[in-house]
């Protein structure tokens, strides 16, 4: 039983990494991104393709897409999805909605329908035992990275002076824009930096196991729902919420392999009949 | 300083301002008066880049202000205590004041004199600003404002919905505040307190100037005329 | 005495009973004269326009944009099928049951739904029609994960069956549109759009939001499980991924975004396009689907109103007019 709560909080922390640039990007400019999970099997994808042009090992490979991550969430916000940015949500919807279909099939286009994986050599498979618990390396380390990535966002928020901006550009648009703050590059660089949050989540997905072009809807589900049970406007919510679906999945997966993600939903939904708010909202209008 | 030459704007289809003509010396305090929807905000607006300009030049120091950026307007030393305070509720006091560093310019005004000038600010620094009372909040939007070390101040309606002690707190402190030079430009509503402070009074009326003059000198008449346009 | 009147129709829209009777006349005549090709690709279009109405409905006047409506088009699929082989209902009957057993089961999925506004009301009710599509998929009784088969018309001769779906099919159309168009004209359709500019105006009038909301909402259920009954009639075959496919939504987008959101024309205009689309470019597979999502991203990032939104605001152009103009009486 321990073993099983112990590999749910794990995988929960993989899928904090998929959620946390969602609660990001919503938080700071309220766009809900439903390309999100696709962007994040680019990522992995992209990630195999480097190290197989590149020969670098998996962890080096990550390391060189983090930052080309980031640039490519600021383009995109700053060139195309700034646009869509308004009090109707119909446009930013439809416009990553149509993002979602043309990575999905370009995807399809040049890497064909067959899984993937990222080669990491040994930690794949590495484990080691405390008192008579296995423990994964690789989901030990993605954990670990999850933490890490929540305190730094949660620091870049509360103590930084672009958190600051993040926080008045989201809290007033034009007052920010009078104290000399520019929104549109504001709202880039959040994207930006969630974006380097996606390459990380992907890269390490691909480690995890295998992914597919079709696979990213599923994963936007698992980080709304991440999201939604935590609690929004919060990265520690966010991971909390995260933790509790990777561990629900488990427990789902263990009493019957089909009804794993089922399982994962129904909570959500229960958590939204309950508690909508989510566990550790923080109250904003 | 500052000078504006047919101004027009407009929200969307419906026309706000039909040609204002207005300029500014350093060191003055006008006041611009005016009935509701006689423009007073809208031309605020314009001057700080949040609308733009239909058509007429704008400078500032000499500057084009037609094209700018909202974004850059704080740092040519314009900055404006808007209507309704418009304070960053995920900040606390003190964040809410650094926002005004981001001008990048230096001056007299900094963390410690605004503390000075207002002192019960200095004991809420790390409350979050909605904790606060109207008129503090009053005082956290114009200690905002006066970090950025602006040359023209421009404070649109800092009276409203304040009750008249605090209306009276907030004013005595304006002289303080235009000691080193600094330009004023005060948007009010009523229209005694606007002329007590003031040096020079413009008033608007459904998007147009319809009266200026020096402060003692206007007649409750003349005003009534301009303002209401009876 | 009043110095004005209250006009509703303009030179365009007067042609319509006209436009109406021309399309008619040889729409309803088709069976006796045309290929049954022709009537499955009518009928299947029929589906796709039927559903973006729905959709069109739920985003454009309910202010509510939903990811997961494919959630009842399975539903009222499956309906059908499960009154179709188990319960001994005749199939074309079973559609306007399943229709309506949509629309009920649409009530509690209500509940969930509105916990959540805006973007995040969207991806919440694809996270609904998931558990939809996996629940359904772990029901053996239907086939589970790989689907099941129409047998319930297996005795019914091709040539009636095909044009029994497609006049269903037809009906359907026409009942989709004059409904909605008088809707829209209504009392009632007034507050919708009161509802979408500006909810807190109009509670303030004296209109019931949350009422109107859940109204639409059941609604628009409705009249997807209409279309996915009457799908899943003329395919004969059903899977879960087949009836729960987002796909479902993201052509119905595609139509009304294309079309124009919010007008009545938008839809129709959407679903020609997309047919047109369809069949000359669907075989180029992938690359097909990437060229549709460029056009929906340009189209919402250059002409928000759409195809038709464009044509109205440039011409005037308007064939199903909701809007009410005040005229001077001279």
């Amino acid at each position: 039983m321990t073993e099983i709560i112990l590999q749910g909080l794990l995988l929960g922390g993989l899928y904090a990494l998929f959620a946390l640039g969602q609660s990001l990007m919503f938080g700071v400019m309220r766009l809900t991104n439903t390309a999100q999970g696709d962007f994040i099997i680019l990522g992995g994808f992209f990630a195999i393709s480097m190290v197989a042009a590149t020969g670098l090992s998996a962890g080096w490979g990550l390391l060189v897409i983090i930052p080309i991550a980031y640039l490519a969430g600021y383009a995109l916000q700053r060139f195309v999805l700034n646009g869509t940015l308004g009090r109707d949500p119909l446009p930013s919807l439809v416009v990553t909605f149509g993002l979602s279909i043309i990575i999905q099939n370009l995807l399809l286009e040049i890497y064909s329908a067959d899984p993937r994986s990222l080669e990491v050599g040994n930690i794949a498979l590495a484990s080691f035992s405390l008192s008579d618990i296995t423990i994964g390396v690789l989901p030990l380390l993605t954990f670990g990275i999850a933490v890490f990535a929540t305190i730094c966002l949660q620091a870049l928020f509360s103590y930084t002076s672009l958190g600051r901006s993040f926080r008045a550009v989201s809290d007033d648009r034009e007052a920010a824009q009078l104290m000399g703050l520019k929104p549109a590059i504001v709202y880039a660089q959040a994207t930006g930096i969630a974006f380097m949050l996606i390459a990380l989540a992907g890269g390490l997905q691909a480690m995890r196991t295998t992914i597919a072009p079709s696979d990213g809807p599923m994963l936007l589900l698992f980080a709304f729902e991440a999201v939604i049970i935590g609690g929004m406007g919060s990265f520690w919510g966010t991971l909390v919420g995260a933790l509790l679906l990777g561990l629900t999945q488990q427990i789902g997966f263990r009493l019957d392999p089909g009804w794993g993600i089922w399982f994962g939903h129904l909570m959500f939904l229960v958590v939204l009949v309950i508690r909508p708010q989510g566990l550790f909202p923080k109250t904003r209008g | 300083m500052l000078q504006a030459q047919g101004i027009t704007a407009a929200y969307g289809d419906a026309q706000a301002l039909f040609g204002i003509d207005f300029s500014m010396q350093a060191g003055e305090i006008v006041a611009l008066i005016g009935a509701n929807g006689a423009g007073k905000s809208t031309f605020l607006k314009t001057l700080t880049g949040l609308l733009p300009v239909k058509s007429g030049s704008l400078t500032f120091d000499g500057q084009s202000l037609n094209k700018i950026d909202a974004g850059d307007i704080v740092k040519l030393g314009l900055a404006m205590v808007p209507e309704g305070r418009r304070l960053f509720p995920s900040l606390t006091v003190e964040e809410n004041l650094l926002m005004g560093t981001l001008s990048g310019r230096q001056g007299a005004w900094n963390l410690a004199r605004v503390f000075k000038l207002f002192p019960i600010l200095q004991e809420k620094r790390y409350m979050p600003s909605t904790s606060l009372s109207g008129g503090q909040q009053q005082m956290v939007a114009i200690g905002r404002a006066l970090m950025s070390n602006p040359r023209l101040l421009l404070c649109d309606e800092i009276s409203l919905g304040l009750a008249p002690v605090v209306i009276r707190e907030i004013y005595a402190a304006l002289p303080s505040i235009v000691e080193e030079g600094m330009s004023l430009l005060i948007v009010e509503q009523d229209v005694q307190l606007a002329m007590q402070v003031s040096s020079r009074v413009v008033c608007l009326q459904e998007g147009l100037v319809s009266l200026e003059g020096k402060s003692g000198e206007l007649t409750r008449d003349q005003i009534s005329k301009a303002y209401f346009g009876i | 005495m009043q110095a004005y009147e209250v006009i509703r129709s303009n030179r365009f829209s007067k042609a319509l009973p006209w436009l109406t009777l021309l399309i008619l006349i040889p729409a309803i005549s088709l069976p006796v004269w045309g290929e049954s090709s022709w009537m499955r690709e009518v009928v299947e279009i029929a589906c796709y326009f039927l559903f973006a109405m729905m959709w069109n409905l739920l985003a454009g006047y309910g202010g509510m944009v939903s990811i997961g409506q494919q959630a009842f088009f399975g539903f009222g699929g499956y309906v059908m099928l499960i009154l179709g082989n188990e319960a001994g209902v005749n199939p074309f009957v079973a559609i306007p049951i399943a229709a309506v057993m949509t629309t009920l089961i649409a009530w509690p999925v209500s509940v969930l739904a509105f916990r959540l506004q805006g973007g995040y009301f969207a991806i919440g009710s694809w996270v609904i029609a998931e558990v939809f599509r996996l629940s359904f998929a772990n029901l053996h009784w239907v086939g589970g994960g790989s689907g099941t088969s129409l047998t319930a018309l297996r005795d019914i001769d091709k040539v009636t069956r095909e044009s029994t779906t497609y006049w269903i099919a037809l009906a359907c159309v026409v009942i989709a549109i004059a409904g909605i168009y008088l809707f829209l004209r209504s009392k009632r359709g007034l507050a919708l759009l009161a509802i979408r500019d500006n909810e807190v105006a109009a509670a303030s009038q004296g209109i019931d939001v949350q009422r109107m909301k859940l109204a639409v909402y059941l609604i628009a259920a409705g009249g997807a499980g209409l279309a996915g009954a009457l799908y899943f009639v003329s395919n004969l075959r059903i899977s879960p991924d087949a009836a729960f496919s987002v796909n479902w939504t993201a052509f119905a987008i595609f139509m009304v975004v294309i079309g124009g959101l919010g007008r009545i024309e938008g839809p129709i205009v959407g679903a020609l396009l997309f047919w047109f689309l369809n069949k000359f470019f669907s075989d180029y597979g992938s690359w097909y689907l990437i060229g549709l999502g460029l056009l929906a991203i340009v189209v919402t990032l250059f002409f928000r109103d759409g195809l038709w939104g464009a044509l109205h605001r440039r011409y005037g152009l308007s064939l199903f007019p909701t809007h009410r103009f005040l005229k001077q009486r001279n």
